[in-house]
């Protein structure tokens, strides 16, 4: 019989612990199956944030560090400086981790064109604390610490990171993809090998914003999450490329 | 081997190169600049990476990441960055990373000021970061001590996977005195292969990780700690006694407050007083032991702990005297250095001269 679907290689056999309906094991997924494809697995070192994908660590089927809250930029700027030529470095954060309390440090990794990969998974809540408003978190979406929703003038409008990222002259490619059908997961996917390629290839900093599902925390299925997704985030943080040095942008 | 002209802070540098290790991660902060600005220098020649980063935060993250991919890494800073630094410290204490942090102290609290003072013993000693952590605290009270303990803390933070904490108050880092250069013993250590450097395909993947969410596990997990911690204390503490035998005062101090206390000594001796001084070099673990033993002399009538602070080692002064002697304090905090006359002036009131 001919196998027609297999699991990536790299991917462990690590049961996930993500909710029904969560967009973590697709990105997961694509990450894995876009570094087997380049064969760089042997080669790469990863970078889990905290937050829901803290357990990355135990996902990624290669060499893996568990950074502080916000600190995986720095934590993956040094691997990559002291590590052997050739290595791949990525970090994986979600919108707490990296919008919120890590916001220097993506900055500055950015800036100074670190030649790493950050996937950043932006669903527009904190996850794993329960439901916490985020710095993405919709105006008048509403969060366990914004009952009422988002209140504009209390909180601001959500940051918009692929747009500040983008300004930087250290930023090879940025890009902001999403999963939530078919046609769009395969573009985040081509997105994730670009970024992984132009990081081989010492481009620069690359950065691939997925937008990202949280039915759980946004107390909807997963089917309704999906529109809601499309209907509330994608108008506010359009999908497209925001910076690649190699060619068209938007 | 010849003595050599060396500033405290860029001895500190040139150590920690002639110790094997090519990457400092930093962010300036008076009085410790020397040390990333000599590294930033000396470094690229030697085919290392110097890094000045965005913050202490992100520096003390960039050590932990270098650190776990095994290689030898140093950072620096003075209190209040050191300060910012205690998140990295306890992440690594507790994913055990090897790695060498420096601390030319200055006045505290908060910005301070900018001049040598020994406020930051609690948080070296106690862990400034959250739970329940050791790491080794070397106290050098002289340019050639600093010299050969920066060395000497690559060896040991490589040999029990933790790492290592230099603190001088800022005068340390500040003079210029002669020193040699001089072989520090290698201890045998064991090879990395926990270290991150991808796995070729050949192993399974290592983790630097700090995390254990079953509580069990995370219970094993300070158990193993603890362990480690206590073979620290029993192979690792170090002190230094001058000419404490049948003495009638016992001065305990560190770092520079211990060479003033080695004139008050002086003073003291032109009055027919036999003062002799106990020196703490690890801060932790602390020689309790010793220090009892100095201080339960038949002889010893005071016991005078000298800082430059407003007394924090004086604590675990008296932990290891466990009541056994009166113990007195002098010192000063914010960047003023007491004379040896302040110093031999407390000794005769703790002994009602």
């Amino acid at each position: 019989m001919a196998i027609v679907y297999q699991k990536s290689k790299g991917l462990t056999d690590a049961e996930l612990h993500y909710c029904p309906g969560c967009t973590h094991g697709i990105v997961h997924k694509l990450v894995a199956e876009v570094l087997e494809e380049l064969d760089l697995l042997g080669t790469t070192i990863g970078v889990a944030p905290v937050g829901c994908s803290v357990f990355a660590y135990n996902y990624f089927n290669c060499d893996m560090h568990e950074a502080a809250h916000g600190r995986a930029p720095a934590v993956a700027t040094a691997i990559k400086r002291v590590s052997a030529p050739g290595t791949t470095v990525f970090t994986y954060q979600g919108d707490g981790d990296l919008a919120a309390i890590g916001t220097a440090e993506i900055v500055h990794a950015a800036m100074r064109g670190e030649k790493f990969t950050t996937i950043f998974i932006n669903n527009a809540i904190y996850g794993m604390t329960g439901g916490q408003m985020a710095p993405t978190t919709m105006v008048g979406q509403k969060a366990t610490t914004a009952p009422l929703g988002r209140d504009k003038d209390h909180y601001g409008s959500p940051i918009r990171m692929s747009e500040i990222i983008s300004t930087l002259e250290g930023a090879a490619y940025v890009t902001r993809v999403s999963v939530h059908d078919l046609a769009s997961l395969n573009k985040a996917k081509k997105a994730i090998k670009k970024a992984f390629q132009m990081q081989m290839e010492g481009k620069g900093f690359t950065f691939v914003e997925v937008l990202a599902c949280c039915p759980t925390n946004w107390g909807k299925t997963p089917a309704a999450s999906i529109e809601w997704l499309k209907e509330n985030m994608i108008p506010y943080f359009p999908l497209g490329v925001y910076k690649d040095v190699d060619g068209e942008v938007k | 081997m010849e003595k050599e002209l060396w500033k405290g802070n860029e001895a500190v540098a040139e150590a920690a190169i002639r110790a094997g290790c090519k990457y400092f991660f930093g962010y300036p902060i008076t009085p410790q600049n020397e040390i990333p600005e000599y590294l930033s220098y000396h470094l690229p020649k030697i085919g290392g990476c110097f890094l000045q980063a965005e913050s202490e935060v992100a520096a003390i993250n960039m050590i932990y990441g270098a650190a776990g991919c095994g290689v030898r890494v140093m950072t620096s800073s003075s209190s209040p960055g050191i300060s910012l630094k205690q998140e990295g410290i306890t992440y690594m204490c507790g994913a055990e990373l090897p790695a060498v942090i420096v601390n030319m102290m200055r006045g505290g609290p908060g910005l301070g000021t900018i001049q040598p003072a020994q406020g930051d013993y609690f948080q070296a000693t106690r862990g400034g970061g959250n739970g329940d952590y050791r790491h080794l605290v070397y106290a050098p009270a002289t340019i050639q001590e600093a010299a050969d303990y920066v060395q000497m803390a690559f060896d040991v933070a490589d040999l029990y996977r933790n790492p290592v904490m230099v603190v001088a108050d800022g005068m340390i880092g500040q003079m210029m005195e002669a020193i040699e250069w001089r072989e520090m013993p290698k201890r045998e250590l064991p090879e990395k292969t926990w270290a991150t450097t991808g796995t070729k395909g050949e192993r399974k993947p290592n983790v630097i990780n700090s995390l254990y969410i079953d509580p069990n596990l995370c219970a094993e997990h300070n158990e193993r700690l603890a362990a480690k911690y206590k073979a620290m204390e029993e192979n690792e503490t170090r002190w230094e006694e001058v000419n404490t035998e049948n003495c009638e005062v016992l001065f305990v101090a560190y770092g520079t407050p211990s060479r003033i206390t080695k004139a008050a000594i002086k003073l003291l001796e032109k009055e027919g007083i036999k003062a002799g001084l106990f020196r703490p070099i690890t801060l932790w673990p602390y020689p309790s032991k010793q220090l009892k033993a100095a201080a339960s002399q038949e002889s010893v009538k005071a016991v005078v702990d000298f800082e430059l602070s407003m007394g924090q080692m004086i604590d675990d002064v008296k932990i290891a005297l466990e009541g056994c002697r009166p113990v007195t304090f002098v010192g000063k905090a914010g960047g003023v250095v007491p004379t040896p006359a302040e110093v031999a002036a407390a000794a005769k009131a703790a002994i009602g001269r």
